[in-house]
Formats: structure tokens, sequence, C-alpha cells
């Protein structure tokens, strides 16, 4: 057992609805009880969805702990089938499932002998998978169950298409700013002359990933969700995918390198030129590496800051700081705990640490401790940012309504770098008018010490000390009262007065 | 709007239960707030704190005193000692905050593995010295505020018994028994206090520590629809008497209230005749927006009997009544009360429907199209962008609906879908999906 307050990573059936509700006319039936269809409420909520969310719920109650849920879970999913005629149907276990351990396949397997749609058994374990596991493993699952169902219909197409094409592996619902992401990588494509094949699952149909292997190669933009798929469609098809996030400058003409290598590997004769497309997007399309030329950008030379998020977008952001605007990257870490070997990897040499957790106590330690200028995290950052005064922007799921905005706000692409740059500059600027503010006394006078997320001192201060600690900018100023502090404990000192504080920055620059 | 009334009786259905609502465990949302000196311990999985984190929203960042005991894979095999691991956790909160009592949530997954949690909690209790309260509240036999009747019915074991000593009162106690923030048990208090009746005190208190006393000529009443187990267990453990009534939503809801108390104690209220009818005036320019309109309430938080009635007085039709759990003896009062609201109102008796089934409400609504569904936020979106006005349901357990002063709340949320939607009513955009599915 473990006290937990606030999780970063949802339950596993939450990843496989998902992926299950962004396909079109598939349907979701959990195996649970009465109120876990509060995923529902998320998907109509968050993305404002207009339609019916395609998931219900087979309720586990007291009368099927007695005798069992065959006969439930086949009627279900019957009725479903009637219904709504969709094209699949996907059994969902929850953590209730996981441990009445009765025999869901051979549901599954009696109900799709009476139904018209196809019926699978999503498989993850709740204990051992998150959501986002859950969700890069119900992707591969549904796209190898109809891929290899095509496949004995001989219905499958291999041929490859006249132009270069691609799909796109892994924009799903309730997944951060993946609308955007996907137009925008759409618009890329586009000009580099490359079709789209298919979009999965956002939007998909089932009956098209029979054409999936049409494409030249599959696009995985997010680390968390949509490699197994592709990893399984290259070994079986012998179909490459691109994992390279198209995020920041330098990372998108990247996966631009790679897609036109893979190109120029299935047909040498294509013209393409890459390195011009690039050269005249990031000198004038995108504005960010202008941006990092301008005097602004300037202003934010080593200035510190924190990253925390999912491992795809806490590796770029800590990559685009550190590489593409010079600021210093005091921690990078992430919740996706199954993935701390390939972030560590991403982010070595751009930051000073890495903090790999999934509890958000520590991230909070970790920032009271170093004090950035600015966070780049989750809502839960953003909220530890709020108590400690420091600001922060939004990199990562998971998030509130206000992160699913109506405008347009993608991460990815040339057009992703220049809102980027907006957020880390708004981020930073906010943060100094605040502090400027302060030296020339526009706040209302707050109590002298704001941060205190560290524990007690064990000294105290004498009011001329205290005096002299108001007088110091507040950004700087919790750091001073932390380094008095110690100086002061280490030489036993147990009162501060304005001469101690000197003293202390003499010697430790406090 | 017709004579022919459908039926002279009510009609009770019951469809299949497959209908969206929120875990029980959701009722730690607004006792902890309630309970000022508990914490409450959430023993279940990542799927209970998920919902709990999302569906409490902010107030997760503003240190709740409430948490999840999270069972992990050992927990589930047995490896682990049950009673070790939660003794490890509460004293871990009885350090960092030091209630005065904290409440256990069972959930599903203790109810299928069986952990022995009335068993473990008073060893444990006299080990670490702060009494710990079990309430099952899981997705498996219970339906949101229902959450709330399983904890308070665990709380009267706890309240002290009453001492039979002074009989200078001028009526036997009363004890109000559910939880409603403390302004609106003020209200509530001082409208029984014009009538010359004292509230004794409420289940819950404000503080654990102050728990009401309870006894054989105590007398108890309920103000929620949703608190049945609660009152069984004062009146078959603490042989209280509970006395029937309607609830206290609404003018007509609150007025027979007080008179139904009123009566058990031989009072003759004065004034609250006159009292109502003020109420109903205040309330006019909000009628006159809901006169002639229909509703239909797919049903998830038990209130839906007691509002549809308030409803029907304000001269609205009802077309259907969905509702997690039917307790027709402890609604009795308020069934009744529904019964004569349609009869003097003239108009149909609505369709009672238990354990609805969203999928058949939905394709009844597409028929009916009512002026105004009350349902969950699952539904609320997909209905309006078909053009369908809704009221998400939930708001109507957060905010402040009980007694004379706030009728005109329940008007406003009521009222809101029906305003915003005449402010946008030319536009001519109110059908927003692109094919008819
Ligand atoms: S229904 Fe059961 S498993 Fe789900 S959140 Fe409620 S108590 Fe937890």
């Amino acid at each position: 057992m473990k006290l937990a307050y606030w999780m970063y990573a949802g339950p596993a059936h939450i990843g496989t609805l998902r992926v299950a509700s962004s396909f079109k006319n598939v349907h979701a039936i959990m195996h649970a009880p009465l109120g876990d269809d509060y995923f529902n409420v998320m998907r109509s909520m968050l993305e404002r969805e207009r339609d019916f969310t395609p998931v219900t719920a087979s309720i586990v109650d007291r009368h099927v702990l007695a005798r069992g849920s065959q006969e439930k879970v086949v009627e279900n999913i019957t009725q479903k089938d009637q219904q709504q005629k969709p094209d699949l149907i996907v059994l969902t276990p929850t953590c209730t499932s996981s441990i009445l351990q009765e025999d869901l396949q051979n549901f599954v397997n009696r109900a799709s002998l009476e139904s018209n749609s196809d019926v699978i058994l999503a498989d993850v374990n709740h204990y051992r998978v998150n959501e986002l596991q859950a969700a890069d493993r119900t992707l591969e699952q549904i796209i190898r169950f109809s891929v290899e169902k095509a496949r004995k219909n001989n219905v499958l197409n291999t041929e490859k298409t006249i132009k270069p094409s691609a799909n796109i592996l892994g924009i799903f619902t309730l997944g951060f700013h993946n609308q955007h992401d996907c137009r925008e990588l759409k618009r890329l494509l586009n000009d580099l002359g490359i079709s789209i094949n298919e979009i999965v699952p956002e939007g998909g149909s089932i009956k098209n990933l029979k054409n999936l292997t049409k494409a030249w190669f599959n696009l995985v933009p997010y680390r968390e969700v949509g490699l197994m798929a592709a990893n399984y469609l290259q070994n079986e098809y012998s179909m490459p995918y691109v994992g390279i996030t198209p995020m920041g400058i330098v990372d998108t003409a990247n996966c631009i390198r790679e897609i036109s290598t893979i190109i120029k590997n299935q047909n040498p004769d294509i013209e393409f030129n890459t390195e011009k497309y690039i050269d005249q997007q990031t000198r004038f399309v995108s504005q960010a590496a202008w941006f990092s030329r301008s005097i602004d950008c300037q202003n934010l030379t080593g200035k510190k800051a924190v990253v925390f998020g999912d491992a795809t977008h806490a590796a770029s952001m800590t990559r685009i700081l550190a590489r593409e605007m010079g600021i210093n990257v005091s921690c990078a870490g992430t919740y996706c705990k199954h993935d701390a070997d390939w972030f560590r990897e991403q982010v070595q040499g751009f930051c000073d640490q890495v903090l790999i957790t999934d509890d958000h106590t520590q991230v909070a330690d970790m920032i009271s401790r170093i004090e950035p200028s600015a966070i780049f995290g989750t809502q839960m950052e953003r909220h530890i940012g709020k108590r400690l005064d420091i600001p922060c922007g939004v990199i990562s799921a998971p998030v509130h309504i206000q992160n699913f905005p109506l405008g347009y706000r993608p991460f990815l692409g040339y057009e992703g770098t220049n809102q980027i740059a907006d957020l880390v500059y708004n981020s930073f600027t906010l943060g100094m008018e605040d502090h400027l503010l302060e030296i020339f006394g526009g706040h209302d006078t707050k109590e002298a010490i704001t941060k205190s997320l560290s524990t007690e001192s064990g000294c105290s201060w004498s009011p001329d000390g205290l005096a002299e600690l108001k007088k110091i900018p507040g950004f700087v100023r919790g750091k001073v009262k932390r380094n008095t502090e110690k100086f002061a404990r280490e030489r036993n000192i147990t009162e501060i007065t304005v001469e101690i504080m000197y003293a202390a920055k003499e010697v430790i620059g406090a | 709007m017709t004579n022919n009334l459908s039926t002279d009786n009510l009609t009770f259905e019951c469809e299949t239960g497959n209908y969206h609502t929120f875990c029980p465990i959701s009722c730690v949302a607004w006792l902890y707030q309630k309970i000022e000196d508990s914490f409450f311990l959430v023993i279940g999985t990542k799927t209970c704190g998920y919902f709990l984190q999302n569906a409490l929203g902010v107030m997760i960042f503003a240190e709740p005193r409430y948490a999840m005991a999270e069972l992990e894979e050992g927990d589930i095999s047995a490896q682990l000692n049950d009673y070790k691991e939660l003794k490890r956790l509460c004293l871990e909160i009885k350090q960092d905050r030091n209630p005065s009592v904290i409440v256990w949530i069972g959930t599903c997954t203790t109810e299928i593995i069986k952990m022995d949690l009335e068993g473990m909690a008073p060893r444990l209790e006299t080990e670490i010295g702060i009494p710990i309260v079990v309430a099952r509240a899981n997705g498996l036999d219970y339906a949101f505020t229902q959450g709330e009747d399983t904890v308070l019915a665990a709380m009267v074991h706890r309240c002290p018994t009453e001492t039979l000593t002074e009989n200078t009162k001028k009526h036997p106690s009363l004890v109000l028994f559910g939880s409603l923030p403390n302004t609106v048990a003020n209200q509530l208090n001082m409208e029984l206090k014009r009538h010359n009746i004292e509230v004794s005190g409420w289940l819950p208190s404000h503080r654990y520590l102050d728990l009401p006393h309870l006894g054989e000529n105590v007398y108890v009443c309920g103000i929620n629809p949703f608190l049945s187990r609660t009152a069984t267990t004062l009146m078959r453990r603490k042989k209280c008497k509970l006395i029937c009534a309607p609830f206290p939503i609404g003018p007509d809801g609150t007025r027979a209230w007080i008179e139904k108390i009123s009566s058990v104690f031989g009072i003759i209220p004065q004034g609250l005749e006159e009292r109502e009818q003020a109420i109903w005036e205040s309330l006019e320019d909000y009628l006159q927006l809901v006169r002639g309109k229909s509703v239909f309430f797919m049903g998830d938080n038990l209130l839906e009997i007691s509002l549809a009635r308030f409803l029907i007085s304000c001269g609205m039709i009802v077309y259907e009544i969905g509702i997690p759990y039917m307790d027709k003896r402890f609604q009795a009062a308020e069934l009744a009360l529904l019964e004569t609201t349609c009869k003097k109102m003239n108009v149909p008796l609505p369709r009672i429907v238990e354990k609805p089934d969203n999928y058949h409400q939905i394709q009844r609504i597409r028929e009916l199209q009512p002026d105004l569904a009350i349902t969950g936020m699952a539904h609320a979106n997909p209905l309006e962008a078909r053009g369908i006005n809704t009221k998400w349901s939930v708001e109507f357990t957060f905010a402040q609906i009980h007694g004379f002063t706030n009728a005109r709340d329940i008007l406003e949320l009521i009222t809101r879908p029906l305003r915003r939607n005449q402010a946008l009513g030319t536009l001519g955009w109110s059908q927003l999906i692109k094919t008819d599915n």
C-alpha cells in the first residue's frame, strides 16, 4: 500500500478507452462497477466532444459477484452490436476485473460468434501497466488484429502508393494538443510532397486498417503511444518508421532528414530538396530561430529552468531550452518510469540533473530546492509554481480544460516552434516583470519569506536582519535566506543579524 | 396542459442499470470539508484515485484532508499484511495531520478481496488512539450520493447516547441528519426556530468531536432523499424515532417538512403559509421562464423525486424521473407530495424509472424533445450539440438548494440553460452535429 494524493498517469483502462474511442465506429465496453465510466465525463468535458462517447460499462455488481459476469458481458456485447453496429467492440478490463479472474477471453469468443462486429479483449493488466503503456498496447493490438484479419481474407493492401506516403500513428483523444499537432504534421508532410495514407487512431476507421501497409513509412510523433504498432509493422511488413519527435527547430529538421532518407532508400530517383526546405522554414517561416538571436532571448541566457512531464515533451523541451535558447535546465524529469533509460539518453548533456519519479512531492521538493526562474511541466507543476511564486508553462499531460484550447496551438513542426517560443518567453517575462515590480515596490508588501516548502531552519532572524532581508529583491531572496541560514547553522549561530548576513555573503556569496 | 391524468397512482419501472453516475467515494469531496477535523482514507486502486483526482478538480491542489491508500499487486495477492500496511499509513496521517477521526472508505477492491476493514479498525483504533470509522462506499453496491449515506450510517454508531435528564425542553430532542454547508444548516435551524422547534444536533456535525446525542427519546429527520441507510441505522441501533417527511427542497417541500415536524411535536405552525407564498412571489421572474416547459431527469443522484416535485409546483411538466435507487419507505412522504402536487397542478404523473438505461433514455429524449434534460456531464455536451437544453445534474448536489432561502438558487440553475439559449436563440445554430446519428 502506498499513500497517494495525486498521479501523473491514469489507470490502464483509460489508455485503452482513449485509443478505442478515437477510432470511428469502435465501441468499448468496460467490465467495471457502476461509476467507473468517468472517462466519458472527461472526454465530453475536456475535448468538448459533440458525440456520445462510445464507451459503456458491463456493470459488475453484487449479483455479478455471486453468479459471475459471463451472461451479462455476452449480452451487453451482443446488444451493443445490434444497437449501434460498430465495426469493433473492445472489451476493456479494469482493476476490478483484474482481481475477479474471470475468463474474459472466453466471453469474448462466445460473444463474437453471436455478433456481426469483431470483438476483442484488450490485453492490459491494471497492476502491470499504466494509462500510456496500455494505450500503446491497445493500439498495437487493434492494428495487429485488423491487419491479420485482412491478410487472412486476402484483402490486405501491400502494394505501395505511387507517390511517397505516410501513416501517422499515435494521435488520439485527450492527448496533449494532439489535434493541433496532427494538423501541423499534415502540413509538414504535404510541404514535402508526401501524402497522408492513414491517421491512426484519431478519426480512423477499422475498415481502412487494411490499407496501412500501402504507406512508405510510419511517422510516430510521440514516444508514448504508437511505437509498439510501428515496430509490429516494421517486423511483419518491413515498414520503416520515423520516431524522432519534430518538436523544436533542430529536431524538426532531424525528423525531416530522417524522412527523406527513408524515402530515398525506397526510391532513389525521387527529387527531394530537404535542406532547402529546412533552411527556408527555419529562417523565415518559424520565428523561433530569429527569436533566439533577438535581444529578448539574450536576456534569458543562463536563466534556470526546470522541466517535467511525459518522456516526449520533457525531453524535447529540455533540448529546446538548452540548445535553442541558451537556458540552463537545472533539472529535467519525467514520470514515464518505464522509459527512463531512453529519457536519460535524450537529455544527456542538456541538463544538470535528471529526475525520474511519479511522486509529485519529490518534484515539488526538487523545484523548491533549485528555485528556477521558470518551470515547464504539467498541471501539477503549475500549482507547485503558484505556491512558490514561480511561473510555469504547461508542456505536457496531465492537463485541465484550459489546455484544450480552441485556437490553433500545435507543439510540433514549425508553427509549434513559434508557440513554444511564445510560451517560454511569456513564462520568463512574467516572472521578470513580477520581480521588477517588487524591486521598485510595486507590489503590496508581502511577508519577507514566501517560499517555505523547505524544512524549518532552526535559526531565528533579528529584526534588523529581517529588515535587510526584505530589501533583497524577491527572486533571490529565498536563496539568500537559505544560504545565510546554512552559513549560520554550520557555525552554530542561532540569531541572524545584518552582520551575519554580510559575512555569509562574503564567504559563500549568498 | 391536459386534464386526462395518465394514472391515479405513481408507477415504477426498472431498467437495466446501465447508466452513468459518480462513484460513491466522491462523498469524500464534500464530507472532508464538512467535518473539519476528519481525514478520509480511500482504500482502493488507481482507478479510484484517478476518479477522485479528476472529479475533485482544483480541490486536489489545496492539501485536502483525504488520501488514497493505493493497493498494489502485493496487497491483492495477500503477500503484504493489510493490518500492518494500514497501520503504517494511519500513523503517517496521524503525524502529518493529527485528525480527530480517520474515515476508511472501502472500495470495490476491498470488497472483492474481502479485506476485513470492520475487523481491523477497532484494533488499530486502540493502538494508535484515533477513532476509525469504516464506510463501504463502493461502486458495486451504491451510486453517487449514497456514499454519504454509508458514511453517516457508520457514524451513527459513534454518536454518544443521550442521557435522560433535563426535561425542561418544550419538545423532545430533534436531530437532523444529512450533510449541508454550515450556512444552510443554520438557515434550517432558524426556520424551525420560528416555530419554537429547537434542533439539538446535526449528523454530521462540523466537528467529529461534536457528534449529536442519540437515544430512544430522540426524534430524527432527514434532509436529503438518499439517506435511507442512515435512517434505518438510527432507528434500529439507536432506537431513534424517524419523522418521515418530504425533503426541504423548494418552498413547497420546506413548508411540508416543517409542517410534518411540527405536527409530530403537536405544534401548529404560525405564518408558514404566508412565508411560502412570499417566497413563490419572489420567484415570479424565474417562474415565467419555466411555466409550461418540460423536463426529463436521466437520474444519477437520488435528488430527482424532490426536484421533480418542486419543478412541477413551478408549473413545469416532468416526462420522466430517472433515479438510481428508490426507497419507497424512506421517500414515502415525498412520493405522496409528488402525487398531490401533480393533481393540484393538473399534470400527468411522470414515469419513475429506477436503474435507468441511458441508451434507451436517449432514444426517449429524442422522441419527446423535452425543453430541458437534467443529466450527467457524459451526456450534456452531446445532447446540447443535438439541440437539447441540458443542466448538469451534479451541480444540484454542490449548490445550496435547501430551505426557503435557497429556492431561488435551484431555479437559477434550472433556468440557466434556458436563459443562455434564449440569448443565443436568434443565431440559428442549435444543431451542431454533422449528420443525425
Ligand atoms: S467504482 Fe469501485 S473501483 Fe471504481 S472508483 Fe468506485 S470504488 Fe473505486
